[in-house]
């Protein structure tokens, strides 16, 4: 066994994972975060992801997500990346590259957007900061991190007055996530924490830090930017205060049982935001790159949209199966799970915009066996 | 709940692709998976049995575990005839990895090729296969 069912498509995290199995020899060319000793000490998973070395799980994945679910878990992300921005002509340009309005972040205020191509198809799915009048950070997803910068840095060459830096290397990036994920910061790290969708600088370990008030799980907490040298102090400082270390697994079921999207799986440059119901995060108004195919796509509808569904009865959905209605082919599942909130089968299909209403009853085809499926609202998982 | 250590006890056969049969008379057999296949794949939230009276052929795939990210084929070590399917693992498919030699069996055979168990290996054999790979 452990070998993949040949007609099955499955999230690139499971093929690593499986791949895990095979010789533990590491890979050439892999990267490693300032925390691989201590992920390595505590007997972590490490599968290759997106070009690094990363915790897939430490102790179990449903472990972990009950962790984040109720208590404080922490996620190396440091794997993602990070652009800054400045320079006089850096609103103009943001306005231009990002689909949000970007003249909406204050100082101190974080953003989610998209980054757009001229077809309005999503290049990538980002977080920006405004660090100061004319100063921000971009944290880019690690697969697309080089591409955006090319993009940007071309298209900032031709807007001028802005500066375009690569700054993934001065940041290690800690997720800290949780009911008890805040409290425990501002206990260990002696910090104050912004409010939520907020950024501030703080100095952690007597360096220069960044504390961001967002995430990725669905639940309060802070996603720490610190000098990759004190990463494993303050990772350590967290595992005796009883935050819970966390993989990718984790961050994956957490993410899709609050409907986030993963760039790749569920964001691609062949979808545009109105599809995959980003509509919310795009104004056209600001003429951003796609603005005007995105202003097509939402006055016009879209063939496809983004649902989110859960299985009902057994079976788990896998990234690549096919959606069926009335036993005909009406979309593709682009992320699918066992949600260990929920205990069911659960994940988002692009689907036949007529099926997108919530309590649609449709079938997804798991490796040839037909599951009943129900599209839902978003998001799958609520705090009870 | 998993069991911590390598286990591989002495009176199973064992198949490479990380199966194992417990030969019960002349012609039956239980099927399962072995302690590193259910450590590889991780916590097991769902297995997907095989009807009874279904034929299954030594090296094809015959059913499929899940754990959370990752599915898996499980290999017939031996031919045969299902004759019965765990069914306790429906809901509590844990048992594959806390109890993978005993309450996490999934599969009785009645073995349409007994001789298929010489090509088997044994428990010595099996381990020096893992520590070789």
């Amino acid at each position: 066994m452990i070998s993949l069912p040949e007609r099955s498509a499955i999230s690139r995290l499971s093929l690593a994972q499986l791949s895990n199995t095979l010789p533990r020899v590491a890979e050439p060319g892999l990267r490693r975060t300032p925390l691989y000793e201590q992920h390595a000490e505590l007997g972590a998973r490490l599968v290759p992801f997106a070009g690094w070395e990363m915790p897939v799980q430490y102790e179990g994945i449903r472990e972990e997500h009950a962790a984040v679910r109720t208590h404080a878990g922490m996620f190396d992300v440091s794997h993602m990346g990070e652009v800054e921005v400045e320079g006089p002509g850096a609103l103009a340009f943001l306005q231009r590259a990002l689909s949000n309005d970007v003249a909406k972040v204050e100082v101190g205020g974080a953003q989610y957007s998209c980054l757009c191509n001229e077809d309005g198809g999503v290049l990538d799915d980002l977080f920006l900061y405004r660090l100061g009048g004319d100063r921000y950070l971009i944290v880019t997803n690690s697969a697309n991190h080089e591409a955006d910068l090319a993009w940007l840095g071309r298209w900032s060459r031709q807007l001028g007055d802005v500066a375009v830096r690569d700054v993934a290397d001065r940041y290690a990036m800690l997720a800290v996530q949780g009911p008890h994920a805040r409290d425990t910061v501002t206990r260990t790290l002696g910090i104050e924490l912004p409010p939520r969708m907020r950024v501030a600088t703080a100095r952690i370990g007597n360096r220069p830090a960044l504390i961001c008030g967002t995430g990725y799980t669905g639940e309060d907490g802070v996603e720490l930017l610190i000098d990759p040298e004190i990463a494993p102090a303050i990772w350590a400082e967290l595992l005796d205060a009883g935050v819970v270390p966390c993989g990718l697994g984790g961050r994956d079921t957490l993410r899709l049982e609050v409907c986030f999207h993963l760039h790749g799986n569920d964001l691609t440059p062949e979808r545009n935001p109105i599809e995959a119901g980003l509509g919310w995060c795009c104004a056209e108004e600001t003429g951003f790159i796609g603005a005007d195919a995105v202003a097509r796509a939402r006055r016009e509808g879209t063939a496809e949209t983004l649902v989110p569904f859960t299985i009902e009865g057994a079976g788990i959905p896998r990234q690549g199966n096919p959606v069926l209605a009335g036993g005909e082919e009406a979309g593709s599942v682009t992320s699918g799970t066992f949600s260990p909130s929920l205990e069911v089968g659960i994940g988002m299909a692009y689907v036949r915009t007529d099926l997108a209403e919530p309590g649609t009853a449709v079938e997804i085809d798991v490796r040839g066996k037909r599951r009943p499926a129900r599209i839902a609202s978003k998001p799958l998982y609520r705090k009870g | 709940m998993t069991l911590a250590e390598p286990t591989y006890p002495d009176d199973l056969l064992y198949h490479d692709q990380h199966d194992w049969a417990r030969l019960d008379g002349d012609d039956h057999a239980v099927f399962g998976i072995t302690w590193y296949a259910q450590d590889s794949l991780g916590e097991v939230v769902f297995y997907d049995p095989p009807e009874v009276g279904a034929t299954i052929s030594k090296d094809s795939s015959y059913a499929e575990v899940e754990s959370v990210k990752a599915v898996s084929d499980v290999i017939a070590p031996m031919s045969g005839e299902i004759v019965e399917v765990n069914d306790a693992l429906e809901d509590t498919p844990e048992k594959i990895n806390g109890d993978p030699y005993g309450e996490g069996w999934l599969v009785r055979v009645k073995l349409s090729h007994p001789s298929e168990a010489d090509q088997l290996l044994g428990a010595a054999e099996y381990r020096k296969l893992l520590e070789n790979s």
